[in-house]
């Protein structure tokens, strides 16, 4: 038997020992188990060599793979631009990277001590930016795991963001003690050892948390958004406030999450009003509002199709009194340009507070307050919704 | 603190260097609810009495008049007297009490001010003692501090009314008058009241009136929907009118808490509640009857909160309401009241008792008036352990007549449901079994039009059910009942003159296993819905009881309310903001198809406004349900024109979005491609863009794979 003859063998014996087991594992843990000797004793290409062959055998049938490594609430989600890992952070101190098509787990950051709150990957995958509570930026080398750089503040870090040519990132941090929040510009220099904690530009925040900051087109604004509900453009250089976003079009509530579109050009924002707006990342132009019935947590744009998803829920606080049904945990798709809700996939049973879109556009993962990664690969039929 | 005020300083300082503007933007100051910083809308004029009663501030004083003219030495002893009597009716304040003294002769000038803590008090007591008779000489003439002004101004001379030209009304009823037919309804959310029009040919709402903070607690439709009444700290209102909702008329009565219209909205119950001064008191009540068209209060009750919670759910929360029940159908003839041993039925003729006095009946706990006719039901429960037994009477009024009467042995608990065109009874009858140990349920049914009133006992196939819902089809001759133990139960359909078994109640079927543990008839009957609240989380069944088929079912999930519009066309299930999420309301066609959906945090109140009585005739209503065909042509026409425009609206609107949409992200290629180059250095010179759109494209690719020359030689 050659190789390729025994995998085949293997991964057709699979679902066979899945329907035997009563015990409450899925299925797909049984594969994983399996899977995991295998990995032991075999390359992991072979492995996904497997995986193609599965995703062929279930086709039709969109289950997502459910990834359980984080102890508590996840905090934020992120793909590299190759689409094949997956971060993920959490409050439990330690990011996490995956395999984005199998939902292996490929290794972890330790370093932090406090929940990690952002991160960021460098667009050639080597270099990982993690935001945490515990005051600190740090900077790892992706593939070893190694800290390479510590930015240390005197406030919890909220989010980062690698700018274009990633010899930039922006750091917002909380108001803490007497401190103000704000937003940090930092160089990331290609040689670390002349990285420096200095940094370019400091812009006091307005009041209250500053929950995202992300950069506008070519490096040349920073745009903001958070507990205030104002979106604000500001210069990334000279820190002048730009643009606000209006008041009687706005958010009315704290904005929880802002994502860009792959090309920079507009950006969707959440936020605990129960909606979701699309803005134009240039001239900060009010295009679209995605009204729901639960507080937005996290918020995500297909880069393939016309598509949105809004993940949230109750609040995080009053989800064991009621059904869990009554939460609402579902990632919303809606029509990004017809504004109407397309469908829901379901699962979580916490609050979902953080969504992902594959870059591929063909797999979407969710983070949610129950501490689990979900991972949904979309079967044909999605990309053939009509309405 | 200071620590805020260096950050302002220093934006401040920053936004001069920048040359921002940084004035403070005022519509984004958000007040607390209730506060309105002194700007009032429409209602200054009641703002103005209220302010006015303040301003004086003596509402809580009165005047005791016709007191003995005593000397210094008596002084202290009068006042004595006079403390101990308006003592016990309230706190009098400290230095509350002025007896006047002549300062020539040194006596007393035969009358004295009191002040109580609150005007409440002040009131009571001029009830209580005016006329009150300290001697036969002494008879105490009491006023409000306040009247005196109001009763100085009477002109001395009579003046004939001035006669004021007679203006027509506007037309309260022109809603009905709705060229598309569709029906109305008001909802509250949030500070907001709305009333909207139902136009489910288009699937969305139309307004017609909004108004935040249009009511202080909550909205109520006259019965026959021409008026809508608001309640107010001051008192109630009622708005109505042709196009918009004007306000018609005001009751005053500070602190309202409760209102009730009479059947035929003549006339306005309304009711409030008052903390004693005294802790050990009962609350004191005030209940005022208006005529709704003068606003004259026709008559006004007041006592202790105990003479008004008889017969009701217990004396936790106080009264029953509505503490008074109206009867004798639209007429609003007469209104009757629970009391001890008897119930008190009032004429509005005169608004006092019949006969002047009360029906006596030994302990009766329960009664209710026959929705179309002035008949009473009432039910006195078993007594002296189980030697007296139980009886439900039907009393005639105003004769007092008892029409019919029935024993029930070993009762616990009865609840009577009419009919609503007061032709049948149903008395639910809670038994105890034999060892006394639980309880089994069964039904006394009245034939109410019949000669003699025959009643018949129906028990249901399993008598231990638990029977968790009853309900008549309105205008009809069935009923529906669920029952069973189990955490779903069965739902059984009887009917009071099936066509095989005239005169005899019958089962119609059974339906086995429900979620459900409400029932909602459609007004019209014949169809129903059989919902599953509160613990059933919003499941509903729309059932064909003609057919004994079920049309839908569906879910409105976490619903508390179901409520069918007045021509039984749509429905509405409402979640109210018992919970925290889903707030909002759907409206479904009769036979359960969902036909919008719209979301309000805070949702309150979801109430369609009545429609009165048709004025069609039985038969004609039955000529028109035969030639539907002939009367509905016209209305499909129209069905058709509605449909067609929608969807080419519909159509319309998609487009206008796309080509919207296109024009933007015509603008984003074209802003990338201008950066494309500027991205490029900043990237030290990496040419990747085209990778990050990941545009979807289908690139046919042809390739030459192979060329092969090969002779064909062919046949000839």
């Amino acid at each position: 038997m050659d190789r390729r003859q025994r995998l085949i063998a293997y991964w057709s014996d699979i679902p066979m020992a899945a329907a035997k087991t009563s015990r409450k594992i899925t299925e797909q843990n049984k594969i994983q188990q399996k899977l995991g000797t295998l990995i032991l004793s075999e390359k992991v290409r072979e492995v996904e060599a497997i995986f193609i062959l599965f995703e062929g055998r279930r086709r039709g049938k969109m289950r997502p793979i459910l990834m359980k490594g984080h102890e508590r609430p996840l905090t934020f989600l992120k793909y590299n631009r190759d689409g094949d890992l997956l971060f993920s952070c959490a409050k439990d101190h330690t990011p996490t990277v995956w395999f984005a098509d199998n939902g292996e787990r490929l290794g972890t950051y330790r370093g932090h001590n406090g929940a990690v709150w952002t991160c960021d990957v460098s667009r050639d995958s080597t270099r990982l930016l993690t935001g945490s509570a515990d005051q600190t930026v740090k900077l790892w080398n992706v593939q070893t795991g190694t800290q390479l750089y510590t930015f240390n503040f005197g406030s919890p870090a909220r989010s980062v963001e690698f700018a274009i040519g990633d010899k930039l990132a922006v750091i917002t941090t909380d108001p803490f003690m007497d401190l103000t929040s704000a937003i940090h510009v930092k160089r990331i220099a290609k040689d670390q050892t002349e990285q420096t904690e200095e940094s370019l530009l400091v812009i006091k925040g307005p009041q209250g948390r500053i929950n995202r900051a992300v950069w506008g087109p070519l490096n040349r604004t920073i745009i903001s958004a958070g507990e205030d509900a104002v979106i604000r453009i500001w210069d990334s250089e000279t820190g002048k406030l730009l643009r606000e976003s209006d008041k009687e079009s706005g958010h009315k509530k704290t904005i929880t999450s802002l994502t860009k579109a792959a090309d920079g050009s507009h950006f969707l924002s959440g936020s605990l009003d129960k909606s979701a707006k699309l803005w134009d990342a240039r001239t900060l132009t009010l295009i679209k509002t995605y009204g729901t019935e639960r507080p937005v947590n996290a918020v995500a744009m297909s880069p393939l199709l016309d598509h949105v998803v809004l993940g949230g829920g109750q609040d995080a606080s009053a989800v064991t009194t009621t059904d869990h049904r009554a939460g609402k945990f579902e990632a919303k798709f809606y029509d990004k340009i017809l504004q109407e809700e397309i469908g829901g996939v379901k699962g979580h049973f916490g609050p979902i507070n953080a969504l992902a879109f594959n870059p591929d556009g063909k797999s979407f993962s969710s983070g949610g307050e129950d501490g689990y990664v979900r991972l949904h690969h979309f079967d044909p039929d999605y990309f053939n919704i009509k309405i | 603190m200071a620590a805020e005020v260096m950050l302002m300083n220093e934006i401040e300082a920053t936004a001069a260097q920048m040359g921002i503007d940084l004035n403070i933007d005022f519509s984004s100051i958000q007040l607390p609810p209730g506060e309105n910083c002194g700007i009032i809308s429409d209602d200054e004029d009641v703002y103005h009495d209220d302010q006015l009663e303040l301003d004086s501030g003596f509402g809580n004083v009165i005047v005791v008049d016709n007191l003995p003219v005593v000397p210094r030495e008596k002084f202290e002893k009068l006042e004595g007297v006079i403390r101990k009597i308006y003592g016990q009716i309230g706190m009098i304040k400290e230095d509350g009490l002025w007896m006047p003294v002549d300062p020539e002769t040194k006596k007393t000038l035969g009358y004295c001010f009191i002040e109580y803590n609150t005007p409440q008090e002040a009131e009571l007591a001029k009830e209580k003692t005016h006329g009150y008779k300290l001697d036969r000489a002494h008879i105490f003439a009491v006023n409000m501090f306040d009247d005196f002004d109001k009763y100085m101004k009477v002109p001395d001379e009579w003046a004939p009314p001035e006669i004021k030209p007679y203006t027509p009304g506007e037309n309260l009823q022109k809603w009905l008058a709705d060229e598309k037919a569709r029906d109305q309804f008001v909802i509250r959310a949030g500070t907001d009241t709305e009333v909207l029009w139902n136009d489910a040919r288009q699937s969305k709402t139309e307004l017609v009136y909004k108004r935040a903070y249009w009511t202080e607690s909550f909205v109520q439709w006259s019965p026959m929907g021409t008026y809508l009444a608001t309640v107010h700290r001051q008192g109630a209102a009622v708005w109505g009118g042709a196009n918009t909702f004007n306000r018609l008329m005001r009751y005053a009565h500070p602190q309202v808490k409760l209102i009730d219209f009479s059947p035929g909205e003549k006339y306005l119950v309304t009711y409030s509640s008052h903390e004693p001064s005294n802790p050990r008191d009962a609350n004191r009540v005030v209940i005022n009857i208006f005529d709704v068209r003068t606003g004259k209060v026709m008559r006004d009750f007041k006592g202790s909160a105990d003479e008004f919670a008889i017969g009701g759910a217990g004396g936790v929360a106080g009264v029953s309401w509505p503490v008074f029940r109206w009867g004798g159908g639209k007429e609003d003839k007469y209104f009757a009241k629970l009391g001890k041993n008897m119930i008190s039925v009032y004429e509005t003729d005169t608004f006092s008792l019949i006969d002047k006095k009360s029906l006596k009946v030994e302990n009766v706990v329960d009664f209710s008036w026959s929705p179309t006719d002035p008949i009473i039901a009432l039910f006195v429960p078993e007594l002296g352990g189980g030697n007296q037994p139980a009886r439900v009477s039907l009393v005639q009024i105003p004769g007092k007549e008892e029409l019919r009467q029935k024993n029930l042995f070993s009762i616990s608990d009865c609840k009577m449901y009419w009919q609503s065109n007061g032709e049948y009874l149903a008395v639910k009858a809670d038994r105890y079994t034999k060892t006394k140990k639980s309880t089994y349920t069964g039904f006394e049914l009245f034939r109410i039009k019949e000669r003699d009133i025959p009643i018949e006992v129906l028990e249901l196939d399993n008598k231990n059910d638990k029977i968790i819902a009853f309900a008549w089809e309105p205008k009809g001759h069935r009923f529906a009942v669920i029952h069973g133990d189990n955490p779903r139960p069965d739902i059984s359909f009887y009917s009071m003159r099936s066509t095989h078994n005239l005169g005899r109640v019958s089962k119609l079927a059974t339906l086995k296993g429900k979620q459900a543990n409400a029932l909602f008839w459609s007004p019209g009957g014949r169809f129903i819905v059989l919902a599953g609240l509160k613990g059933f989380n919003g499941q509903l069944e729309f059932f064909n009881v003609d057919e004994l088929e079920t049309m839908a079912t569906a879910e409105h999930f976490m619903a508390t309310d179901v409520e069918w519009d007045p021509t039984g066309r749509y429905v509405a299930t409402s979640v109210t903001s018992v919970h925290e999420m889903e707030n909002g309301f759907n409206i479904w066609s009769f036979n359960g198809k969902l036909l919008y959906r719209i979301l309000k945090d805070h949702f309150f109140q979801f109430l369609w406004r009545p429609r009165p009585p048709s004025f069609l005739t039985p038969e004609k209503e039955e000529e028109i349900a035969k030639n539907l065909k002939k009367y509905s042509k016209k209305y499909e026409a129209e069905d058709q024109d509605v449909s067609m425009l929608l969807s080419e609206q519909d159509r319309e609107k998609r487009r206008m979005l796309k080509e919207e949409w296109e024009r933007w992200v015509g603008e984003w290629r074209r802003a990338h491609e201008e950066e494309q180059l500027e991205r490029q250095m900043l990237r030290d010179g990496e040419a990747s863009d085209e990778e990050e759109e990941y545009e979807a494209k289908e690139v046919e690719v042809e390739e030459v794979l192979d060329v092969s020359e090969e002779v064909i030689s062919f046949e000839e």
